[in-house]
């Protein structure tokens, strides 16, 4: 309980340790602490700032699917307009065409016709001299008119 | 664990003698046999037992601070730096919240005086009668007398330790108030309040045992509440050793009061801590 040299002895070493902590030990943990913290600042602003591009990258892309979808319903319409189209000239083409095989047909009737017609007309005279003949047959001698005939004949 | 050799008298105050160095007017340089003994060596005697283990718990508390400083780093830190930055930002708050003026002693003081105030309490919790029974077997090896070998292993239970520091810190309080406020500042501070300058007599007492306080109450407080501490542990170590029940119950008491005590070292701490700034802070402050 006395109180003597060791007094002293206590406050140098006292000091002494001060002095140590002040040069030695404060410094570099403070230095470590405000990095950190300055670091943390950092990662937060960073995420921050992240957050936020990643926000304009949603705006940016629901843009584009928007875009994308008025692009595709216009393909669509276009699609279906160019579908119109080419049913149309299909329909036009196809119509064409009947009319053209109908014209064709009608000139081949009309040429048939005219055909069996003229065969009709060669056989009429035939069958009109057939029957002529038939006719005269009983009445008149071939011999007698065979000169008439033959004049006829030689006509056609 | 009251030896059979002594009485509960003698038994308390080996435990509160220090093993002491000095030179005694009749045996010369030597260590001192009792209590008498280390009186008569006067103020030129060293309390071997205090300093060892006070600058002992300084070194530990340096070097493992220092260790961790070299190494810190600002990403991820190891356990112990975590340790260490909780402290620091710990003390570096208490700084930042009572200290207004712009010093930077005064973090790695308040630092050092908490972690080093603390160690020396925290000696209080290992077993009393361990460290000098084991010093005394030790000496008992040179052939000393283990009655007359003592250790005292908490220094904060030594006055000289407790006012060594408030010394200190007095001192630094002096200079700092001299510094910021120029001499004359400062004899008007304790002069010219609180009554005027036709008070300055009374001015004067109130101011001066103001000032005085300072360092007391630092070191008293401390010294008092470590020794009542460390003299209830001695108290309840003599009930050691008669009977199973006055053991079992020493024991519970034991272990009740070492749970108690855990509170008050980190307090006793933080208040020498906590002091030590705010008076700092007063001697800094320079409108008055």
């Amino acid at each position: 309980m006395n109180i003597n040299i060791t007094l002293i002895s206590q406050m140098i070493a006292f000091g002494v340790f001060v002095a140590f902590c002040m040069r030695y030990v404060w410094p570099p943990i403070m230095k470590a602490l405000d990095e950190r913290t300055a670091k943390i600042a950092e990662g937060l602003a960073a995420a921050e700032r992240g957050q936020h591009e990643q926000e304009i990258g949603r705006q940016r892309a629901l843009e584009v699917m928007k875009e994308a979808k008025t692009n595709a319903s216009d393909i669509v319409a276009q699609a279906q307009k160019r579908y119109n189209e080419i049913l149309d000239e299909a329909k036009r083409d196809a119509q064409a065409e009947a009319d053209r095989i109908k014209t064709a047909a009608e000139a081949e009737i009309e040429l048939e016709t005219n055909r069996a017609r003229e065969e009709l007309r060669a056989r009429v005279a035939t069958l009109a001299v057939a029957a002529a003949e038939k006719i005269l047959e009983k009445e008149i001698n071939a011999d007698a008119h065979k000169a008439i005939v033959d004049s006829f004949s030689k006509q056609i | 664990m009251a030896s059979e050799s002594l009485t509960a008298q003698e038994y308390i105050k080996h435990h509160l003698t220090n093993l002491t160095l000095g030179w005694h007017p009749e045996e010369g340089l030597t260590f001192a046999h009792g209590a008498e003994e280390a009186a008569e060596m006067g103020f030129w005697a060293l309390h071997v037992d205090s300093l060892f283990w006070s600058v002992l718990l300084g070194v530990l508390f340096y070097r493992y601070f220092r260790g961790v400083a070299e190494k810190a780093t600002a990403g991820v830190p190891t356990p112990a730096q975590n340790f260490v930055e909780w402290i620091v930002d710990f003390v570096n708050e208490n700084v930042r919240g009572s200290f207004s003026a712009k010093n930077d002693m005064v973090a790695p003081l308040a630092l050092t005086i908490f972690a080093w105030v603390f160690l020396m309490n925290l000696m209080d919790l290992v077993p009393v009668d361990l460290i000098p029974w084991a010093f005394g077997q030790f000496m008992s090896l040179f052939g000393a007398d283990t009655h007359h070998v003592y250790m005292r292993v908490v220094p904060t239970t030594d006055p000289n330790i407790t006012f060594g520091m408030s010394f200190v810190v007095f001192f630094l309080v002096l200079y700092y108030s001299v510094k910021m406020k120029g001499v004359g500042g400062f004899a008007a501070e304790l002069t010219m309040h609180p009554f005027g300058k036709f008070g300055l007599p009374a001015n004067l007492l109130l101011e001066g045992i103001n000032l005085l306080s300072k360092p007391l109450s630092l070191s008293l407080r401390l010294f008092g509440n470590m020794y009542a501490g460390e003299m209830i542990f001695i108290l309840i170590a003599l009930m050691y050793g008669h009977n199973l029940v006055l053991s079992l119950g020493g024991g519970v008491l034991q272990l009740a009061w070492a749970i108690f005590h855990i509170l008050i070292i980190t307090l006793q701490a933080f208040i020498f801590m906590v002091l030590t700034i705010v008076y700092l802070d007063m001697a800094h402050q320079t409108d008055h």
